[in-house]
């Protein structure tokens, strides 16, 4: 498994750059990986869509879909589209540090 | 003393672990089943309707005389089931108690999820093949089709038989070569996910295909709302894509009664389930069986048939106080129609992504690749179907774990 190195920390991550150790993040982390997506700034409606992906994949064992988000994060798809222009699912997961969502099947 | 099996759902699962179980079970375990109607539908049987391959008569039967002799068949909606007291509330206001429970009934549509898609247009110009009577519709949809766009849509995973969609788009390939009309129609295939199929090896092997057939392919496209009466799809990150004739598949939930039915079902209403003992997480005397789960297997006849040995087994365990068997490995076993009389055939499970070689073993019917036998095989497995998949024998050579033998592991594209 390759690593890299996020704000100062070294995280282990998958070939697509998704987090395998939901554990090794934190919120500085966030920000630069933010950043690096295109996103200057996380609000505290970002903040909100990336605590509820944690919380999820802690509960659950997978990062919910686009479809599940919009029904229970409080979050509309529209406005996650807005807040995730990339694909709400996929890139709000790596921000958020947790491994990619399995909705695929 | 007489214990209680009570089965919601008379389609694929509940008809063939009812049958088994009948079986299997002594005497005194009473078996019940309970579904809203007796149309017992052959959902494989509806791809080929649109192209007057099939009829819709010709895929519906009883679901009541599916069952066999000793199961007590009751038609009636479900309103909830209480799993605190162990009791099924019907819509009628009588009730049922159980000891162990089944939750075999399936998945349902719900293209009012997706603004726009049943909206002006619907049964019109935007179409599914997914129910009997959008088949029906869309056979006299495409039989007037002779130019223009043609747009096929899934518009999110988690949907019933995955490579449906892209047999649709070979088959309407091959009926508008031979009705000559295929250089004046463009065919469109718009998916969420990031290539053809959501397996790799697969995915990329469909994709040559698509190519091949003039099917252009549209990828991570996340349908946002349906605009039946000027045709187009919106995407939610703000692309269009125009159609003069829609085929969306629409967002797929478990039945509604397990809304209604506190802790039973996610926010889907799919049943979680362990994923190699069917033991619901909800509780230990309900079980739950094919696309009424949510285990990440595809929601397929197949799958439901091998999950059906496991599901048998572990209701016998259960009542007899003993460990579970946890032995479903997520084997699915697809046909793919590629028309011309020809079709792929393809074999995975929760580990093994579908991969070329031969099935059951190097011998066999080809994986992964075009062939006459395999359409054959789709065309005999109708029989199969009601004959020896629904009753619970085993069909001979096709077991519930999936056979390594003849796959190809380290694959040359």
């Amino acid at each position: 498994m390759p690593t890299r190195t996020i704000a100062g920390a070294t995280v282990d991550v998958n070939d697509e750059g998704f987090f395998t150790e939901p554990e090794q993040w934190n919120e500085d982390i966030a920000t630069e990986l933010a950043a690096e997506s295109g996103i200057d700034e996380l609000t505290p409606d970002h903040w909100k869509v990336l605590e509820f992906m944690r919380s999820e994949y802690f509960e659950k064992g997978t990062g919910p879909t686009v479809r599940v988000l919009g029904k229970t994060s409080g979050v509309t798809v529209k406005e996650l589209y807005q807040l995730f222009p990339k694909g709400p699912a996929k890139m709000a997961a790596k921000i958020a540090g947790i491994p990619k969502p399995r909705g695929c099947i | 003393m007489t214990k209680q099996v009570v089965i919601l759902g008379g389609g694929t699962g509940g008809t063939l672990g009812a049958n088994r179980l009948r079986r299997e079970l002594p005497d005194d375990v009473h078996l019940t089943v309970v579904d809203q109607d007796d149309s017992h539908v052959y959902q494989p049987g509806l791809l080929f309707v649109p192209f007057g391959l099939a009829h819709p008569e010709d895929i519906v039967r009883s679901r009541r005389r599916q069952l066999h002799s000793g199961i007590d068949y009751r038609q009636e909606s479900i309103d909830h089931v209480d799993l605190e007291t162990q009791t099924v509330h019907l819509a009628d206001g009588s009730t049922l108690a159980y000891d162990l429970l089944i939750v075999a009934t399936g998945a349902v549509l719900t293209p009012e999820e997706t603004p726009g898609l049943d909206g002006p247009g619907w049964m019109e110009k935007v179409f599914t093949f997914y129910s009997p009577e959008g088949a029906a519709a869309l056979e006299g949809a495409l039989a007037s089709f002779r130019e223009g766009r043609l747009v096929v849509n899934v518009v999110d995973m988690p949907i019933k038989c995955p490579v449906a969609p892209l047999e649709f788009c070979f088959l309407a390939d091959w009926y508008f070569r031979e009705r000559k009309v295929r250089a004046d129609i463009d065919l469109v295939y718009v998916t969420p996910l990031d290539g053809a199929f959501t397996k790799p090896v697969a995915s990329q092997r469909l994709a040559g295909l698509l190519q091949e057939k003039d099917i252009e392919l549209v990828t991570e496209f996340n349908t946002g709302e349906v605009d039946g009466e000027a045709g187009r799809l919106v995407g939610y990150d703000e692309r269009e894509v125009p159609f003069d004739l829609g085929v969306v598949i629409p967002l797929h939930s478990g039945a509604d009664y397990v809304g209604r039915s506190p802790g039973l079902g996610d926010d889907l209403n799919f049943v979680p389930v362990d994923e190699h003992t069917l033991q619901s997480k909800a509780a230990p005397n309900v079980f739950a069986i094919g696309d009424a789960t949510n285990v990440p297997a595809s929601k397929a006849g197949s799958v439901t048939h091998f999950e059906g040995e496991v599901l048998v087994e572990n209701v016998k365990r259960f009542l007899a106080g003993e460990d579970l068997d946890a032995s479903y490995d997520g084997h699915a076993n697809c046909f793919i129609e590629t028309g011309f009389h020809k079709a792929l055939l393809i074999d995975f499970n929760y580990e093994t992504e579908p991969l070329p070689g031969h099935f059951p073993a190097s011998v066999g019917m080809p994986l992964l690749k075009e062939s006459r036998m395999n359409h054959l095989g789709k065309l005999m497995f109708q029989w199969f179907y009601w004959h020896a998949l629904l009753p619970g024998r085993d069909i001979p050579g096709i077991g519930a774990d999936m056979p390594s033998a003849g796959k190809q592991t380290e694959t040359a594209h």
